[in-house]
């Protein structure tokens, strides 16, 4: 099969990479400990470990759009920022 | 059974998952791909980096467009859902009129949208439109094609005409599943018409409403064919909305990169507001 229409690139298939472990971790971690670990946390609502890697995810993008627009700094700091938040998600929210 | 929960389930969604890959994830991923590069066509592709995501967010079009577009669907939420919801209020729950009500609610929604354009096109013109030349005739300035305000007061009346009726029908399905025993209740209690409404009818029907928003939120969000056809994203650019801006970028221009990045940072916009609005709606729900 030939997918040279999807034009891919080392960074992009580096990333999808990424998405794709962090979903599958997500499974071994369901398997590990199943029912999701639902909690209310900081925002009073109910979230499962699927919720806060959304939020995390969707943050994270937002994070680099914000980073990109607004500043001239590497965006490896935002990638920084975006750990970090995301680890805060995972402990807090 | 040792356990609530049985993870094999899981198999019987692997069929749609497949089919979501094929029909929007691998589409996404191709999308990515070409956000980052740039293309003269031939399948030829040049790394371009971060370029087009810079361009697209300190862009002043995009800006605009982005506004529009959140203008648009607070305006046509505010007005399509309490409509959809007065009118699923007062339609007949019994007899012969059921029928026709739902077939009039219906007849819109099977219209289809290039049709709905044309139709409004030719209703606001003011020489041979029904619209148009009655306001002409009560000595009102309309002219859909040069003034911002009408042309945006014609796309708006449209899609509530075109819309409404889907808050009316899931607002009735929402409204007839409602047993009898809760009006019996509060007739005994001497409830007032307001007080059914606000703790029997709203209650019930706040599912339904919740998808009605969401659908109306994502569809007018993502609204494009109607207003095209009406004005073209004219006069000037006053009705060019997010998704006109992106075809007039990808196919008319051929510009694929920044067309790509712009459907990227417009793709998190939806959801994110999406994610907001279920949310909130379905937390309140919970809580209540």
């Amino acid at each position: 099969m030939n997918f040279s229409w999807m034009a891919w690139t080392p960074a992009t298939a580096a990333f999808f990479g990424v998405i794709f472990a962090l979903i599958a971790s997500m499974a071994v971690w369901e398997r590990l400990k199943p029912g999701g670990s639902p909690r209310v946390g900081l925002l009073r609502i109910e979230t499962t470990r699927g919720d806060r890697l959304f939020i995390s995810l969707l943050g994270a993008a937002f994070i680099h759009l914000a980073w990109l627009g607004l500043t001239d700094f590497s965006l490896w700091i935002a990638t920084g920022i975006s750990v970090l938040y995301g680890i805060a998600v995972f402990r807090w929210v | 059974m040792d356990k609530p929960w049985n993870n094999k389930a899981w198999w019987l969604v692997a069929p749609m998952l497949a089919l979501v890959a094929f029909s929007a994830v691998i589409p996404l991923m191709t999308v990515v791909n070409y956000s980052v590069q740039d293309t003269f066509g031939n399948n030829q592709f040049f790394w371009a980096g971060l370029e087009w995501y810079e361009q697209v967010l300190s862009s002043e079009r995009f800006r605009e467009a982005l506004l529009r577009n959140l203008l648009f669907s607070a305006i046509i939420l505010a007005i399509e859902v309490p409509l959809g919801v007065f009118i699923a209020l007062n339609m007949p729950k019994k007899g012969p009129g059921v029928s026709v009500c739902l077939v009039l609610m219906a007849l819109p929604l099977l219209i289809p949208w290039n049709v709905v354009g044309t139709i409004w096109q030719v209703f606001g013109r003011n020489d041979i439109g029904l619209l148009g030349w009655s306001l002409k005739s009560l000595g009102v300035d309309y002219n859909y094609v040069s003034d911002p305000l009408d042309a945006w007061g014609t796309v708006i009346a449209m899609d509530v005409w075109h819309w409404t009726s889907l808050v009316v029908l899931l607002c009735y399905a929402g409204l007839v599943s409602i047993p009898d025993a809760y009006y019996q209740a509060a007739k005994i209690d001497g409830a007032s018409r307001w007080a059914v409404f606000r703790h029997i009818q709203l209650p019930k029907m706040k599912r339904v409403l919740m998808i009605a928003v969401l659908l109306r939120f994502m569809d007018s969000f993502m609204i494009y064919t109607e207003p095209f056809v009406v004005t073209g994203g004219g006069p000037g650019n006053s009705t060019t909305f997010l998704s006109i801006d992106l075809v007039k970028m990808a196919t008319g221009q051929f510009d694929l990169g920044p067309a790509a990045a712009m459907s990227l940072v417009y793709f998190l916009i939806i959801l994110l507001l999406s994610w907001v609005f279920y949310t909130v709606m379905t937390n309140h729900d919970a809580q209540r």
